[in-house]
């Protein structure tokens, strides 16, 4: 067989594993991507043929995916956390060691077709960066003199796995994890961490009617973990009411909001609560089939987690009649994402699991009524379904001691940046921001990102908000910036993520954003002009209201709260009273072109100062 | 049975409904005109657009994908929304490369009539002049990508009136762009001069070779009457819009 008819035969077995369906178009690409490096051409027309859709469909869904690519990759494939928390944990010079190891740039692969390397957005190791991906394997806490022995080791034997000569804690030196990963559990709270009897909850849940469960739900005034804080009771009612089936509970496990990690402890440490929470809401909202949605960059969890599910299939906790209950069946597949922060919407998550892009939904119809292949379906976080579990098991009034008058029970906050205790806290709802920084360890926080790049940069002067849906809303992300950190940095680099992963659906986020970052760093050059500020808030308010998901609508919240409260910095990067031009007009871009015409230097005497005129702030990102 | 029709409110005015509608067809219905851009008659929307934004209860949605119910109370032509939308056409203005007078859409654009429309002379956002393929490869249509606006009309009227699939959406955030089912560009693809993927493309991104400025500039579908004009024109009677998706 020529190289051609063997790729053929190839994707074609790879195809057939998955049932020749296109609906698991992620999977079968993904593995496409896994034996063959990349999806080639060919690749994507045999796809196309043998699960009969249109080639540029494939190729749609192969452009989309972060770790899905058109051109051969490396064998091993580094991916570098980008975030601004690795950067302050030292990305640069092991970023700097990489290259200089490899002889590649980012995003080159090296000559022998052995090495890439890529750029990535937070993997979910914030606690204990700078980390990266190799192939599967999480490697964490790197600086660049491992990064030397990391690269020789790689060479010596291409197996990413034996990097991993110790492993974390718990479960991630679990035979079929063995991850350096830690869990960082530096608070076990009373829902989440304590000990308790193994399915209790289930079996109180299926003692009452689906109804009930629901109620009991309702009763515990549980919210949504998963940042949005929708009523958890409400949703699993909508989803019971709705007309049609097969319904389907999705939990999603996609954790890309920047600086958020608890669900990778829970799936490590407590896949069995989060299971059986699944299963809880299945009974409730008569649903046949479940999906856990593991995001890309979590893979290496996977094997772990097959394996729990077999183990709860066997123990009857899982299949026909669970748990003796006549009618009662229900399954749990898992599908792996393949990089993409969109994704964790809700609407984009149901599309992906379709075997689609991850480009939102419109809605109405919501997925209550019309999800996941059209049909009823309910998403909840990882977390939100662990705490469902514990409220079956102890009641809702056991659950409300904790939290505020909207914002029941505890929350899991993943801390990260600055601060010398970063890891997971289980807290109540209601603790003050200043009390988590104490607890954390954060002595001289200048600014702290509460909920992601899609929340708020709080204020020192605010630092006594309390963490609750009324107040300081968080999925959980709590990333502390000491006074020394340039805050306008930190939000165009954020401005860089959403710009990166905006499906491109709707102008206002595929354009809008572009727009805030040049006018962001424009003024961080020192050229602003005082209606800049103005233009920066009008931009936001339309990139915020005429956005189609929560991804645009959330995405300006930076440039708002920043601009509210910290406005100093702005008006710190406003026109420099030694020119006499219009700082927005760079005279030097201007001339460029005809001083290297003409083939002399600027008349102008520029000194390298002017090149970061921001002043304010001693920058040390 | 449930009620068939609903009742709501669109600027001030009461206006009644087929229950299943979308609040554009409705409105357009009574007389009322949503600018929009991405939507066409016919087709599943698209919502991508977002130029028919408008206040439903008070929060945003777009009227185009969003159905109408009782009690609903829209705001659509006012000061603040006009503005949205003023930005939104301003937007789709910069990302491209629009050069009006060199372009044989002219006239005839929907994107070009809306900002007519919207008193927009020179956008206030930075151009940003990106680089676009322009693909020539087929006999008879030519496909320029600096006018692309992302409607997916083409993409869902090749799909669902044509029935071949010619076109689909490939990269995303800014790399977003419109593809080709075929590893050869739009010469490798099954469109056909005729097909109605062409026609409905709203600006000078897919058009017919040798077809050029057939009709004078002076006389062209927007030189005669700005876009939407024809809503409510003859209140009641079935409007004239060139979409030839009815
Ligand atoms: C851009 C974007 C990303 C999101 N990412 C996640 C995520 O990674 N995990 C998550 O649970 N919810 C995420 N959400 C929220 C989901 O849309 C949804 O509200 C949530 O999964 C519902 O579960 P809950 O009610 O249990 O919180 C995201 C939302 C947006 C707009
Ligand atoms: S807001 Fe952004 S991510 Fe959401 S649909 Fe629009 S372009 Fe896509
Ligand atoms: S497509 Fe429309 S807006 Fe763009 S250049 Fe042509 S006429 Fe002008
Ligand atoms: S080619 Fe025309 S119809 Fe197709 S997406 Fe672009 S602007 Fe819309
Ligand atoms: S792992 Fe880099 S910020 Fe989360
Ligand atoms: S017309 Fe409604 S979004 Fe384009």
């Amino acid at each position: 067989m020529d190289e051609n008819g063997a790729t053929k035969a190839a994707v074609q077995a790879i195809c057939r594993e998955h049932g020749n369906d296109r609906t698991r178009m992620l999977d079968i690409l993904r593995d496409v991507q896994r034996r063959f490096g990349f999806v080639s051409d060919e690749a994507m027309d045999e796809v196309a043929e043998v699960t009969g859709c249109a080639r540029i469909d494939v190729e749609s869904v192969v452009s989309f995916y972060a770790f899905l690519s058109d051109r051969p990759q490396g064998r091993i494939v580094i991916r570098l956390c980008n975030d601004v928390v690795d950067e302050l944990k030292g990305m640069p010079e092991v970023a700097a060691a990489f290259r200089r190891e490899l002889g590649i740039a980012i995003g080159e692969t090296t000559s022998d077709g052995f090495f890439t390397l890529a750029e990535t957005p937070c993997i979910g190791m914030c606690d204990q960066a700078p980390a990266v991906l190799v192939n599967d394997v999480v490697v964490t806490d790197l600086d660049p003199d491992r990064v030397r022995r990391i690269v020789h080791r790689l060479r010596y034997n291409p197996d990413p796995s034996a990097l991993v000569t110790e492993v974390g804690d718990g479960n991630n030196g679990h035979p079929l994890v063995r991850a350096m990963v830690r869990n960082n559990v530096r608070r076990a709270g009373e829902v989440i961490f304590s000990d308790r009897m193994a399915e209790a909850g289930l079996q109180q849940a299926l003692r009452l009617t689906p109804e009930r469960v629901i109620e009991q739900v309702k009763q515990s005034k549980l919210c949504g973990r998963g940042g949005a804080g929708f009523p958890t009771g409400r949703k699993w009612e909508f989803t019971r009411a709705a007309q049609g089936g097969p319904k389907y509970i999705i939990c999603n496990a996609d954790e890309g909001e920047p600086g958020t990690f608890k669900d990778r402890v829970l799936l490590t440490e407590r896949p069995d609560l989060l299971f059986e929470g699944m299963t809880i809401a299945a009974y409730a909202i008569g649903a046949s089939e479940g999906i856990l949605y593991l995001r890309g960059e979590y893979a290496y969890l996977r094997r772990f987690l097959e394996h729990v599910l077999e183990e709860r299939r066997r123990a009857g906790l899982l299949g026909q009649s669970i748990l003796g209950v006549d009618g009662f069946d229900f399954d749990i597949r898992i599908q792996l994402g393949a990089g993409s922060y969109v994704c964790g919407e809700e609407t984009a998550l149901i599309s992906s699991c379709e075997g689609q892009r991850g480009d939102p939904k419109n809605r109405p119809p919501f997925p209550a009524e019309k999800g996941f292949l059209g049909r009823p379906t309910c998403v909840n976080n990882v977390e939100t379904l662990c705490k469902a579990a514990r409220i079956l098991e102890e009641g809702p009034d056991w659950f409300r001691q904790w939290g505020t008058e909207s914002s029941a029970g505890t929350k899991l906050l993943s801390i990260s940046g600055d601060c010398l205790r970063p890891g997971i806290y289980e807290v109540p709802f209601g603790v003050k921001l200043s009390d988590v920084l104490k607890l954390c360890g954060a002595r001289d926080a200048g600014a702290v990102l509460v909920g992601g790049p899609s929340g708020r940069l709080v204020a020192p002067a605010d630092f006594d908000e309390r963490i609750c849906f009324e107040e300081l809303p968080t999925g959980g992300a709590i990333v502390v910036f000491d006074s020394s950190r340039d805050l306008l940095r930190i939000v165009s680099r954020y401005l860089a993520f959403f710009i990166d992963e905006s499906c491109g659906h709707c102008t206002p986020c595929r354009v809008g954003n572009v727009l805030l970052k040049e006018r962001i760093d424009r003024l961080r050059r020192g050229q602003g002009e005082r209606s800049d500020l103005e233009y920066l808030e009008r931009l936001a308010r339309t990139i915020q209201a005429t956005s189609r998901c929560g991804l645009g609508q959330t995405s300006p919240r930076l440039v708002e709260c920043t601009l509210r409260d910290f406005r100093s910095l702005y008006e710190a990067c406003l026109g420099r009273p030694d020119l006499e031009l219009r700082p927005s007009f760079d005279i030097r871009a201007a001339l460029r072109e005809s001083e290297a015409l003409v083939g002399r230097d600027s008349v102008y005497n520029w000194n390298e100062q002017s090149e970061l005129p921001c002043r304010t702030t001693p920058s040390r990102l | 049975m449930q009620n068939d029709t609903v009742t709501f409110v669109i600027d001030q005015k009461e206006v009644r409904a087929r229950r299943g509608q979308t609040i554009l067809e409705a409105a357009e219905q009574a007389g009322v005109y949503i600018p929009r851009l991405c939507h066409l008659k016919g087709l599943t929307p698209h919502g991508s657009c977002r130029v028919c934004t408008v206040r439903v209860n008070g929060r945003y949605q777009a009227a185009c994908t969003y159905p109408v119910a009782d009690d609903l109370v829209v705001e659509n032509d006012t000061e603040e929304l006009r503005t949205l939308r003023r930005d939104l056409l301003e937007m789709l203005l910069v990302e491209g490369n629009h050069f009006c007078m060199f372009c044989e859409k002219s006239g005839h654009c929907e994107l070009q009539a809306l900002a007519y429309r919207h008193s927009i002379a020179a956008p206030k956002y930075p151009h940003l002049w990106p680089r676009r393929e322009v693909d020539a490869s087929h006999p008879d249509v030519l496909l320029d990508r600096n006018r692309c606006v992302l409607c997916g009309r083409c993409v869902r009227v090749s799909r669902d009136v044509d029935g071949k699939n010619v076109f689909g959406f490939v990269g995303r955030g800014p790399h977003r762009h419109l593809g080709v089912n075929s590893r050869r560009g739009l010469g490798g693809s099954d469109l056909s001069a005729d097909d109605q993927a062409v026609t409905v493309c709203p600006v000078g991104c897919l058009l017919r070779k040798r077809t050029a400025f057939q009709v004078p500039v002076g006389q062209r579908r927007f030189d005669r009457q700005p876009i939407g004009a024809e809503v409510g024109a003859g209140a009641g009677s079935p409007q004239p819009s060139e979409s030839p998706m009815q």
